[in-house]
């Protein structure tokens, strides 16, 4: 219930929320747990495996218990704690993993059966008969067990990314972070200081501290004011940094705040990427509990948590608490209780020797061994020396002392080290490369010594940085001693939780001991400590102090887990911000590409390219339809393609020709001015890497195209070769793919098109098969080539990009007046095909010139890049699969790409593997089906029949093998 | 990861392509024979610890690097262009 003084929170502002459909009010300023706190809901959640019921155990983003699901339908978001929730007016949550409701859960069934489900017990009991465990077990265990559910549609949710740099990244606001960042602002440092609350002060927005002779959460607010004041400081609230990286690079995580993010368009996280020269982590430590019986009862909570609803929310976690500790910090818990007016029924100390001057119940040498009250605290026991007392309680406070939160430091894989006198890890220097941790969760526990250490890690860093920092010095605050006497468990029959979220206990532990999983990690994975979405942030040093108990050994002998990024957990839509749909990956789009769209093509991802597939003429309803009439077109009349997605790399310079003769196979330096020559380029260990044509536009300037594929892979090969392997020779390259436009004019009337087109008619002579050189088109100076991919009389004509969609809805449209018109990828396919011209599907990799029959254009009298290697004689020996083309001519046409090859009667297996069908397309030419593959010593078995089996899809086919090449084998038609 | 570029300065590691070992640079004689061979194309140590690697600077000025780092703490070295007379794995 609420109580009333200064908070953290604006009364005024009422908030209207509901909580399993239940209406309720909160304040601005609350977060979920602590507005229902307030209307008296203790009752958050279920556990996982036993489905006890739950309460908030932290305020803080390490809660384990408190998970509810926000929202409804496709933007639901499961497991958010509802301690870090900031309320907001219409906020809907619900509680998770019960049915049919948190209060009566039926599954709780589990509660009463844990003597058999303890540590292990799914890997020993459905371990038979084996099919069953992943139909029948393993379905009904993850419908009992887990946390809440995703809506399994499209989240329709907005998620960023973003990048940031920074001199130094202060990781935390609390009072270390906050003067750490505060030093390296005035010495004029670059500085981001993330913390993962909405306000900055960290602990001092949960206590009554003072710093600086005012309270500390007033003092906070003033340095965070004057840091945002600062043009060289950006503080990011809201922002939990998840993750160390290499090279001082940081993950962190922003939530947008509620009305923000409820704006239209707006995301509502961002995932950022933080540069940082230096790191300050800053990140406090967490609160650990004891391990009692029952400890788990909604009502028990740590006794920061306690002091945070208190005196930042000015919520009474219940109407008469207990508090329990081995610490002074539970003694500073009672007395703000006590000045908030909420009622402590009895302070516990462990410590035999502790004393008190608090007005209240004290029992020092104590322990509570039980909690009572299924649904809600109601009692506790307690151990005296004079015996066991029972006392009424709704909520007991407890403290076991403090964790420094370490966890950053490891996520390069350095280790904590144990400090006896705070029983706790803290960093190793140097675990992460320019990071040190100050104040608490570098087991700095005074406040005026974490605002001592926040200056000095912030001197060290500018100074390292080179900068001189000007002198400051820390606020006046409390320095108390922090005084602990280690109390992991207390001893009991019934079942006491270190681990609330994957409801692990101390039996669970000993357990793994007993049966030797001694080792931590092994503990960890065999009880599953750890290893829920809180990843063990309360219960790793106590699961690991008992585990170093039953095992006889100390903590720091024992060792602990690995922490790993992140340190929160992240969701996938913001690690994957603006990679849905569309934003997968970068489209490239061709300058022919919206002409095409008009014209109703279907468009194909090829690469990052959207290329056209065919364009559908009035009455096709089949691509089939429009592909063969497109062929055909080609065939008879003239067809038009946009080719501009194959590579264009500009080669100039006096070491040209000599640098092309090195990284292609065969030779350059001898093509004539203004001729075009078709290349093949391998790949150092003898396998061909790409091919295409190359020109000579000048005696030093020539124009090399590749595939559309290799296109980046040809341009980086370029670079290597050139800047590593023959730097001084004199040569430039530059892509320009992007520069011009190209289309392929192609059939038996592209001549008559483009004489009519061109400024000047071709003549003949002078444009022979493989000539290029520039022409006048329209005033613009266009660069032609009479080169062909389709076997027929065909030219490419280049012009600037800017001019590629007027021309290709010229080229069309003339196209279609001389009875053709544009063709897709489809028939450009079954056009090469019917020509045995090869793509990537041909060269993927593992062929070699000998392969593909081209084993004559690789030049013996030179060095080139694959000429070595490609030498060897297993790469250029008869038994190996050569390029072959295939027609059917059994009873099945189909032939598939991907299919095998066997000989007629063998089996269709392995062992008599044949070869492979790499292409395939229907050609209306022949009126069939043609392939193109590889098989064994396949240049000398054309006229043989083989069977394909195309396992995958079930087809079998008897083909003939044939010459790739089976449309105009003399190359009559492109010379016409 | 963070790489230093010698043109561009350090750039995130997303800019970069790695090609593998600087044994890339010291590409034998056509006529070294098979085993040189070998060794140039095939033959890799994997080292835990110092390693020299080939960076291409794609997305920037599409130099090669030579990152001589360490592959257990991701400790960076040095970085230097690539050119063609490097000692590997320095």
């Amino acid at each position: 219930m609420r109580i009333g003084g200064e908070g953290l929170i604006d009364r005024g502002a009422r908030l209207d929320f509901t909580f399993d459909g239940h209406g309720y009010q909160g304040v601005k300023g609350d977060t979920l747990a602590s507005a229902l706190l307030a209307n008296g809901i203790r009752l958050m959640g279920r556990s996982f495996k036993y489905h006890r019921p739950r309460g908030p155990l932290t305020a803080d983003s390490a809660e384990p218990n408190a998970l509810v699901t926000l929202g409804r339908g496709p933007g639901q978001d499961p497991n958010a704690r509802a301690t870090t929730v900031e309320l907001h007016d219409g906020l809907e949550a619900r509680s998770q993993n019960r049915w049919p409701g948190l209060d009566f859960d039926l599954l709780s069934v589990n509660d009463a059966l844990a003597p058999f489900l303890g540590a292990g017990f799914y890997y020993k009991t459905f371990m038979w008969p084996r099919a069953f465990w992943e139909k029948v077990y393993e379905p009904a265990i993850r419908r009992a067990a887990g946390l809440g559910a995703i809506s399994r549609v499209h989240d329709p949710d907005r998620y960023e990314k973003a990048f940031a740099h920074c001199d130094l990244l202060v990781i935390g606001a609390g009072p270390a972070g906050l003067m750490a960042a505060l030093t390296a602002a005035r010495a004029g440092a670059e500085v981001i200081l993330a913390d993962e609350d909405t306000h900055p002060g960290g602990r001092l927005n949960a206590e009554t501290l003072e710093v600086d002779g005012r309270p500390g959460r007033d003092w906070a607010a003033a340095v965070a004011a004057e840091l945002s004041e600062m043009d060289n400081v950006r503080l990011m609230t809201r922002t939990a940094v998840v993750g160390a990286y290499d090279q001082g690079t940081f993950g962190a995580l922003e939530r947008l705040a509620p009305d923000i993010a409820a704006r239209r368009g707006a995301p509502r996280e961002c995932f950022w990427r933080i540069a940082a020269r230096r790191a300050v982590l800053a990140a406090g430590a967490l609160e650990r509990p004891v391990a009692f019986q029952n400890n788990d009862r909604p009502g028990v909570m740590l006794a920061g948590a306690v002091r945070a609803y208190v005196n930042r929310w000015r919520v009474a976690p219940g109407r008469n608490v207990a508090v329990f500790g081995n610490n002074d910090g539970a003694h500073r818990t009672a007395a703000d209780l006590m000045a908030a007016g909420v009622h402590v029924s009895a302070l516990i100390d462990s410590r035999p020797g502790a004393t008190t001057d608090l007005d209240l119940p004290f029992f020092p040498g104590a322990t509570v061994t039980d909690a009572h009250g299924r649904k809600g605290l109601e009692a506790i026991s307690v151990a005296t020396t004079s015996g066991i007392d029972k006392l009424q309680a709704e909520c007991l406070a407890v403290s076991g002392g403090w964790n420094p939160a370490v966890h950053l430091t490891c996520h390069m894989n350095g280790r904590p080290a144990w400090r006896e006198d705070i029983a706790a890890f803290v960093p190793r220097d140097g675990a992460v490369p320019g990071l040190r941790a100050a104040g608490a969760c570098a087991g700095t526990f005074s406040t005026r010594a974490c605002l001592e250490d926040g200056i000095a890690a912030a001197r060290e860093a500018l100074e390292e940085m080179g900068r001189t920092a000007p002198g400051t010095s820390a606020p006046r605050a409390e320095d108390g001693a922090y005084a602990i006497t280690p109390l992991w468990t207390v001893p009991g029959k019934a079942r006491a939780w270190l681990d609330f979220q994957n409801d692990v206990t101390v039996k669970d532990v000993k357990q793994a001991a007993r049966e030797n999983f001694r080792s931590v990690e092994h503990m960890k994975r065999y009880t599953t400590q750890g290893m829920a979405t809180d990843q063990g942030k309360n219960s790793n040093t106590g699961a690991l102090a008992v585990l170093a108990d039953a095992t006889g050994r100390a903590i720091p002998e024992t060792g602990t887990t690995t922490f790993r990024p992140p340190y929160n957990p992240v969701a996938i839509g913001a690690l994957g911000a603006g990679a849905q749909g569309m934003g997968f990956a970068p489209r490239r789009l061709t300058t022919s590409h919206a002409a095409s769209v008009d014209r109703g093509a279907e468009m194909l991802e090829v690469g990052l390219w959207y290329r056209p597939s065919h364009f559908p003429a009035r009455g096709e309803t089949h691509w089939r339809q429009s592909t063969d009439r497109e062929v055909t077109m080609v065939r008879e009349a003239v067809g038009i393609a946009d080719v501009s997605t194959l590579g264009k790399i500009d080669v100039q310079g006096p070491d040209a020709a000599r640098f092309l003769d090195f990284v292609y196979a065969n030779t350059f330096s001898t093509l004539k001015v203004g001729r075009v020559r078709y290349g093949i380029m391998l790949r150092e260990d003898g396998h061909v890497m790409d091919d295409g044509t190359t020109a000579r536009l000048g005696e030093t300037h020539f124009l090399t195209t590749t595939t559309t594929a290799a296109a980046g892979e040809v341009m980086r090969h370029f670079e290597f070769v050139h800047q590593c392997l023959c730097p001084d020779w004199d040569v430039r390259f530059i892509s320009v793919t992007e520069q011009w436009a190209q289309f392929a004019v192609a059939g038996p009337k592209s001549r008559d098109l483009l004489d009519d087109l061109l400024d000047t008619p071709l003549d003949d002579a002078a444009w022979p098969f493989m000539a290029c050189g520039p022409v006048g088109l329209g005033g613009v100076q266009a660069r032609l080539f009479r080169i062909s991919f389709s076997g027929e009389h065909a030219y490419e004509l280049a012009v600037p990009a800017r001019y590629g969609d007027s021309l290709f809805r010229e080229l069309a449209r003339r196209a279609e007046a001389l009875g053709g018109g544009p063709y897709g990828m489809e028939a450009l396919n079954v056009l090469r095909i019917e020509k045995g011209f090869i793509t990537h599907a041909e060269i993927h990799g593992r062929t070699t010139a000998f392969d593909i029959g081209m084993d004559r254009m690789v030049s013996r009298k030179k060095d080139c890049i694959g000429q070595a290697a490609a030498e060897r004689p297993g790469l250029r020996e008869d038994g190996r699969e050569q390029l072959v083309g295939l027609k059917p001519v059994g009873a099945v046409k189909m032939l598939t790409a991907g299919a095998h090859l066997f000989n007629e009667t063998d089996p269709a297996d392995r062992d008599h593997d044949q070869g492979y069908i790499t292409s395939t397309g229907f050609s209306p030419t022949f009126g069939h089906f043609l392939a193109l593959g590889f098989l064994k010593n396949g240049r000398a078995r054309h006229g043989e029949v083989v069977r394909m089996v195309d396992h995958l899809r079930g087809v079998t086919a008897y083909c003939e093998v044939q010459d790739p090449v089976v449309f105009d084998p003399k190359g009559d038609r492109v010379r016409d | 990861m963070r790489i230093t570029c010698p043109i561009c300065g350090a750039r995130d590691r997303r800019e970069f392509t790695v090609k593998g070992a600087a044994l890339a640079l010291e590409r034998p004689a056509r006529d070294a024979g098979d085993v040189a061979w070998d060794d140039y194309l095939h033959n890799r140590d994997n080292p835990a610890g110092r390693s020299a690697e080939l960076w291409y600077h794609e997305t920037g000025c599409a130099a090669w690097i030579v990152v001589v780092r360490d592959t257990v703490t991701h400790e960076v070295f040095e970085t230097r262009l690539a050119d063609g007379d490097t000692e590997a794995g320095s």
